[in-house]
Formats: C-alpha cells, sequence, structure tokens
C-alpha cells in the first residue's frame, strides 16, 4: 500500500490548514498509524472513511495532540503540535473538537457548557461569553434549552450543543469524530443539517464518518484509511466514482449497498 | 434495669457528690461537664482529621489518575504506606517513633499527632475513592476538556473532579463516619477524648454501663449527624437529567 500525496483538484484555497506529514503511532508494539501523509486546505471539507479499526478516529485525535504519536509531525496553522515547545492549550483552543458521545459536562446547564471555556481560555467576560455561546446555540435551533441539562436533551440535541460549544470558541477549523455514530437514526439528520449549513459557509472541517451521503453532498476531499495507512486520498468525484484500490471498493460496495 | 442510676452523671468528679442542676461550680465539674468536652476533643479530633484527610487524599487520588508516571507513584506509594498499618500502630508511630525520628515534632502537642495520623490513614482510603471516580468517568470527558483549550489542571478543576466528587460522596460519607468513630483510638495516646473518659469514669464510678450507653449515643449523634449533613449536599449537588438526579 502507498500513501497518495495527490492534491485534491479543486481545493478552496491553496493556504494549508492541516498538515500531517508521515505520522506513525504505536500502542506498545501495535501500530495504529503508518507514515500517515496529507494536507487540508483552508476552507477544504475532507472526509476520513474506513473500515473499524482502520486508525481514522485515532488520526483525527492526533491532530490537536489528544492522542500522541511517535513518529511524523503535524501543523496546524502553522504550528508544529511535535514541537514540545508548543502552547498545546492555546493551540486547541482554535480547533474545535466535536465526539462521538458528545461529552457535554454534564454538571453544566447548556448555556454553562458554551461559555465555561470562552471564559477560562479565551478570558471573555461573562456577558460576552453568554452572548457569544446563545448565538451558537440560537444557529443548531437550540435556544429553548439553553438552560436545561445535557442529561435532559436527546442524543442529536446534545451533539448540536457540543457543536455549538465549539463553534463559541470561534474555531479555524473543526474536527468531527464520528459525530452521528452514537445516535438514533431519527436524530442523525438534525446534526449532518447543521454540519452541511457549517461546510457550506466555508468552514475547513475534518470530518470521520461514514455519512457517504454527507461526502456527497459537501465533501471536497475524501480520506480512506485502513488498518492504520492512508489508502486513498483524492477528491469526492474521483473517490466515489472510481476508487483505486480494491479494499476501497470493497468498503463503497458494502456501506452504499444496504 | 432498675439498678440504674443516670445520676452518675451528676457527680462531681472530685468528691463524688451529687451537684444541683448537675453543673459544678468554682472550678469543680460533674461527669456529665467532663464528658461534653470529651465530646468535644472527639468532635475536634474527627473533623480537623477529616480536613487532612479530604485535601490530603483527593490530592493522591488525583495524582494517581494524571498522566505523569512519577506523579502516580507518588500517589500509589502513600496510599499503600497508610492503608497496609493498623490504625492503632499508626497512632502509636506518630506518638513514640516519629518524634524520636524528626525532633521537632517532639515539640507538637500529641493532639495535633493524632489528627495527622487519623487524618493520613483515611486519606489513603478517600485517594482510592477518589481515583476510582475520577476513573468511574469517560475518557471522552478528559478529552472534551482538553480539547476545548483547557489546560489538564483546569480539566481537573471544571470538568472531572465536579462529577468525580459528585460520585464518590456516599463512600465519602463512609469515610467521614468511619474518622468518628475511628477517633475513639486517640485514647491510646491519652487524648481526653469519648472513649478515654469512658474508661476512666467508668474506674471511678463502677458505673459502666450507664456511661457506655451515654458515650455510645454521641457517638451514634455525632455519625448520623455527619451522614444527614452528606445527605443534604448530594441533595444539593444533583444534577438534572442524571441517573438517580432525575427530576
Amino acid at each position: 500500500m502507498t500513501v497518495e500525496e495527490k492534491k485534491p483538484d479543486r481545493s478552496p484555497s491553496e493556504a494549508t490548514m492541516i498538515e500531517i506529514k508521515n505520522v506513525s503511532k504505536w500502542y506498545g508494539s501495535f501500530q495504529v498509524l503508518t507514515d500517515c501523509s496529507t494536507v487540508i486546505h483552508k476552507g477544504e471539507v475532507v472526509v476520513v472513511c474506513g473500515p473499524s479499526g482502520s486508525g481514522k478516529s485515532t488520526l483525527i485525535k492526533t491532530v490537536n495532540a489528544l492522542e500522541p504519536f511517535q513518529k511524523g509531525d503535524i501543523v496546524v496553522n502553522g504550528v508544529s503540535i511535535g514541537d514540545p515547545k508548543t502552547n498545546l492549550p492555546k493551540m486547541r483552543s482554535h480547533v474545535g473538537m466535536v465526539f462521538q458521545n458528545f461529552e457535554l459536562f454534564p454538571h453544566l446547564s447548556v448555556t454553562e457548557n458554551l461559555t465555561l471555556a470562552q471564559i477560562k481560555v479565551l478570558g471573555r467576560s461573562a456577558d460576552e461569553a453568554k452572548t457569544r455561546g446563545l448565538k451558537m446555540l440560537d444557529r443548531v435551533g437550540l435556544m429553548v434549552h439553553k438552560d436545561k441539562f445535557p442529561g435532559q436533551l436527546s442524543g442529536g440535541q446534545q451533539q448540536r450543543v457540543a457543536i455549538a460549544r465549539a463553534l463559541s470558541m470561534d474555531p479555524i477549523v473543526m474536527l468531527f469524530d464520528e459525530p452521528t455514530s452514537a445516535l438514533d437514526p431519527e436524530m442523525v439528520g438534525e446534526v449532518l443539517d447543521v454540519m452541511v449549513l457549517l461546510a457550506k459557509e466555508g468552514m475547513t472541517m475534518m470530518v470521520v464518518t461514514h455519512e457517504m451521503g454527507f461526502a456527497k453532498r459537501v465533501a471536497h476531499r475524501v480520506i480512506f484509511m485502513d488498518h492504520g495507512f492512508i489508502v486513498e486520498d483524492d477528491s469526492k468525484e474521483a473517490f466515489f466514482a472510481n476508487p483505486r484500490s480494491e479494499r476501497a471498493q470493497q468498503f463503497l460496495t458494502k456501506i452504499l449497498h444496504h | 434495669m432498675g439498678n440504674w442510676d443516670w445520676q452518675v452523671f451528676c457527680k462531681n468528679t472530685i468528691d463524688g457528690e451529687v451537684m444541683p442542676r448537675c453543673f459544678g461550680s468554682g472550678g469543680d465539674i460533674t461527669y456529665l461537664q467532663w464528658m461534653l468536652s470529651a465530646w468535644g476533643w472527639t468532635i475536634s479530633v474527627s473533623l480537623l482529621a477529616l480536613v487532612v484527610a479530604v485535601v490530603v487524599g483527593s490530592l493522591m487520588g488525583i495524582l494517581r489518575t494524571t498522566p505523569s508516571k512519577t506523579l502516580i507513584l507518588i500517589g500509589n506509594a502513600w496510599t499503600e504506606l497508610f492503608r497496609n498499618i493498623p490504625l492503632l500502630v499508626q497512632i502509636f508511630l506518630w506518638y513514640h517513633v516519629i518524634p524520636s525520628l524528626f525532633l521537632p515534632l517532639q515539640k507538637v502537642p500529641s493532639f495535633l499527632l493524632v489528627v495527622l495520623a487519623l487524618g493520613f490513614f483515611t486519606s489513603a482510603r478517600i485517594a482510592e475513592q477518589v481515583k476510582a471516580g475520577i476513573e468511574s468517568l469517560s475518557k471522552g470527558q478528559r478529552y472534551a476538556g482538553l480539547a476545548i483549550g483547557l489546560t489538564l489542571p483546569q480539566t481537573y478543576r471544571f470538568v472531572l473532579l465536579p462529577m468525580a466528587f459528585r460520585i464518590v460522596i456516599p463512600p465519602l460519607t463512609s469515610e467521614s463516619m468511619n474518622i468518628i468513630k475511628n477517633s475513639s483510638v486517640a485514647f491510646a495516646v491519652s487524648i481526653s477524648e469519648l472513649t478515654m473518659f469512658a474508661m476512666q469514669a467508668q474506674e471511678e464510678t463502677s458505673r459502666g454501663i450507664e456511661i457506655y450507653l451515654a458515650v455510645s449515643l454521641l457517638y451514634f449523634v455525632s455519625a448520623f449527624a455527619v451522614n444527614r449533613v452528606a445527605l443534604f449536599i448530594e441533595n444539593r449537588v444533583q444534577v438534572p437529567g442524571m441517573i438517580g438526579g432525575g427530576k
């Protein structure tokens, strides 16, 4: 298997947002990522897919240094993750992340979830943070729930709050780690709608997902991973029309035909 | 039953005369007064030890969940050291052995040594519970705190600990009640707390039944009060929509 380095045919901008350079990662002696490289440009929406255990969730977690890696480097907006001098909290505050299991803070109200990091990390005043947070909450259509606690919301609502929480920090890029995998089927749509909206506004997004419909609608590029390798890295059109590797062909057949 | 003599508590501790209104005057005290003062010592030892135990125990428990191998080692060593030696032996160690190794400690009153001994002993148990509480939270909570830009200490302060402490309130309640009951070992180094009072007053008055019943009642009331306070706190910090907290 070779690492594809082909640049997308129609990248929204030539400016680089994330550069993943030959990243390898081991858990003990087990290699979970092998020599992964790709570039995500400003304004680009990149979908990462692949069978479970392929390393896609691990890869996205290395981008904001939630998971360490042993070889290679990742540069986010000019900041090297591998450099020990890098101020990781500061870097992460510009990188929004949405998790499979939402991970709202259960002891805080929706509003407090939205304002906590704005106040503690960005140093915004409580009023400023609240105004910004509620604006984002309104965008995901959940203003009526501002005083509820996460445990009182449905999964889909929690995930939309989680997106609003990330957006409240004015991120320059958004990472989504299987944002709809833990949702009941009827709630997937509401979360995808919010993500589509974001994509259309030009947000730079890296999205680990099995939702090929989403990929077809808004992705510029699709990365296919298997066994810790980036097997395909191609424009959406090329990937869906004509996946080159046999593994990706099989994956698409299975995921699209049922 | 007919032989019980509750008047024993109104007796003067010097000459055994029953005092009017049960309180001595002019420096004399009755057994009731002695017992109340002993109760005060029990409560003082317990509360101070509880403060030590919660502060040190939480710190050690937190250390054991950090990514740093050194900090984990410190937390583990602390926990193992203080939970594998019997409490009574630890009291004697603090009283007899440690002051002879660290001479400045010889000037420290035995009351404080007992507070440290009981506090550190209990801190090992609290460390274990706090660690379990933090580990019961999903790894995603830690990720979420860090991902939004919080530092690791901030993630603990604002994300992990508020939930972890809510989860460990029931075992912490048990520990707080245990500390009151365990404070009875302080008699071994002559702290004039309830158990010490009971032993001495029993000897002086030969009214062991009355004295031990009264002392038992005071222990019970104290521990029960801790339990009620904890329950009150537990209800106050309940999170709407959480398991067991739904309203």
